[in-house]
């Protein structure tokens, strides 16, 4: 009942409504053929929520699942990956000159590499699932690696320099001072690499899987069933939308000094 | 703390200081810098921003090394940081991820000085005394500046350091809170007579605290006057209108503006 009264609330539903608008509009008013051939929103939610789907995908449907499922565990997998490798080399860099000397000169030339360009060579290389994985765990992996190491280098100088006059031994500062100190650039970091893991995800099964939202989208681009498309798109949106807000909200756990601290300053 | 009263006496000579910093010419921040901190003393130490103090108080706390001259504790050379020497900086530097309890017994913990319980029983004590004790699960954002100043205070004191080192410790800091940290301290030191560099810009805040009086000046800097400060204890702010404080404050200005009308010429 509260969120009824949250002006916050509201606005969202009338950005999303006016979304939807546009959207109709665009499709049923503008008059250009290739807007036509667009699905308009009644057209994509009768499917979306047919028991009967006209192209065989619905929420009704197990194999609408089947690709769901496929498409979170190759994103969680690669995103798991990522943050397990990704923050440990970001905290190294950081505390160690020579890790980040040796790192940065690898990272600073393989970042810039656009994750698509990594497919075919990740193809080759790799037998099918893994090769999709790889493309979204190396995206995902340059952002937390980097921004846990942006994250411990903009740590105030004071508290480490506080740690030493109070004794604390390498050990301490790194759990007391360093991994906390970082921890709300990590946080921002694991945000990103999610939205890359999925982005890539997507981009990755068009090319180069059997199964998944991203081989969805594009069978079904093959077969002109456009509405199936729209519905791959936003299935994905809402994946996406609900990783970063489960993540946001395990940041918020984690860092109830931020929350609380914010609280009183209003 | 008895024994405070007989330790902590810092011995500077001759200590210069050369900052390197890329592509740019390097600057001789301290040139031949001698002076003596007395135990059990609050010693002051004066001069204009950027005059090198900090630079001074990074070396005693360990954090820089001289690269001429000598720094002893007792005449132990200074090497690196230790919980013999704790440092209270311009700016808070209350960890913000740890509640108030948490960052005062951080270095009983850290150096393994005591219990657990024993640390926080003592961290108790110190709270309530800097009337913090309601304040001991909360995290240092949800304070005053007051009060962070307080707690930092707490953070060193459970130590039982031989010498505090405050650099600037009250910057930031409105008039008013300002003021009634200064008295708050002055009482505090009077009670514990730990020995005390406390270094600040600010000629009111210097005469009001000081058992002694550091002038910085020159260019590289040194001491150019050492001046005790005969007002008496117990400090209130009715020093600050008597004759004596008026001499003083009088003296030190004269050193000042002729080490500026000094360094105009020059130019």
């Amino acid at each position: 009942m509260r969120m009824l009264r949250n002006r916050k609330f509201w606005m969202m539903c009338a950005g999303n409504l006016g979304l939807f608008a546009l959207w109709y509009g665009s499709v049923k008013w503008i008059p250009l053929e290739s807007f036509r051939r667009m699905p308009d929103p009644v057209r994509v939610m009768t499917e979306w929520f047919n028991p009967n789907p006209v192209f065989g995908i619905s929420i009704f449907v197990k194999t609408y699942y089947f690709h769901i499922l496929y498409s979170t565990y190759r994103a969680l997998v690669s995103f798991f990956l990522a943050v397990s490798l990704g923050v440990p080399l970001g905290i190294l860099m950081g505390w160690n000159k020579k890790v980040r000397e040796f790192a940065s000169a690898l990272l600073g030339l393989l970042q810039p590499v656009p994750p698509l360009a990594w497919v075919p060579l990740a193809i080759l290389i790799l037998p099918g699932e893994a090769a999709v994985i790889f493309v979204c765990f190396l995206v995902a992996f340059f952002a937390t690696a980097l921004n846990t190491y942006v994250g411990v280098k903009s740590i105030d100088p004071d508290y480490f320099r506080a740690a030493a006059c109070l004794g604390a031994s390498r050990k301490d500062v790194l759990f007391d001072v360093i991994i906390p100190g970082a921890l709300p650039n990590i946080f921002t970091g694991l945000q990103i690499a999610m939205g890359a893991a999925w982005f890539s995800l997507a981009a990755g099964e068009m090319i180069a899987a059997q199964y998944g939202l991203g081989f969805l989208i594009m069978e079904s681009y093959n077969l002109v069933q456009v509405p199936t498309i729209v519905i791959g798109m936003a299935t994905l949106g809402l994946l996406g939308y609900f990783s970063s807000m489960f993540i946001r909200y395990v940041g918020g756990k984690l860092m109830r000094w931020r929350e609380e601290a914010m609280g009183v300053k209003g | 703390m008895a024994d405070a009263r007989s330790i902590g006496r810092i011995a500077v000579k001759g200590v210069g200081k050369l900052y390197q910093r890329p592509k740019q010419p390097p600057v001789q921040v301290l040139d031949n810098c001698s002076f003596e901190i007395e135990p059990a003393k609050l010693t002051v130490l004066m001069g204009a921003s950027g005059c090198g103090k900090s630079t001074l108080a990074y070396m005693i706390a360990g954090y820089l090394s001289p690269d001429k001259g000598s720094m002893t504790i007792d005449d132990i050379s200074i090497v690196g940081p230790g919980p013999d020497r704790i440092m209270v900086f311009q700016e808070t530097a209350l960890w913000p991820w740890m509640t108030v309890i948490e960052n005062v017994i951080f270095g009983p913990r850290a150096l393994g000085s005591m219990s657990d319980a024993e640390a926080r029983s003592k961290a108790n004590a110190l709270l309530t005394k800097f009337g913090l004790i309601e304040f001991r699960d909360k995290y240092p954002g949800q304070l005053s500046g007051g009060m962070k100043r307080r707690a930092e205070l707490a953070q060193a004191l459970i130590n039982s350091p031989k010498i505090m080192i405050l650099d600037e410790p009250f910057r930031g800091l409105d008039v008013m809170t300002r003021e009634l940290m200064q008295e708050y301290y002055v009482g505090l030191f009077e009670e514990t007579r730990l020995t005390t560099l406390f270094i600040t810009a600010e000629l009111e805040e210097a005469i009001f605290l000081a058992d002694r009086l550091l002038i910085m000046g020159g260019s590289p800097s040194r001491i150019v006057k050492a001046i005790e400060v005969d007002l008496p204890h117990p400090r209130t702010w009715e020093v600050l209108t008597s004759e004596r404080y008026l001499e003083i404050k009088e003296e030190i200005m004269r050193l000042l503006y002729q080490d500026q009308e000094a360094e105009l010429l020059a130019q």
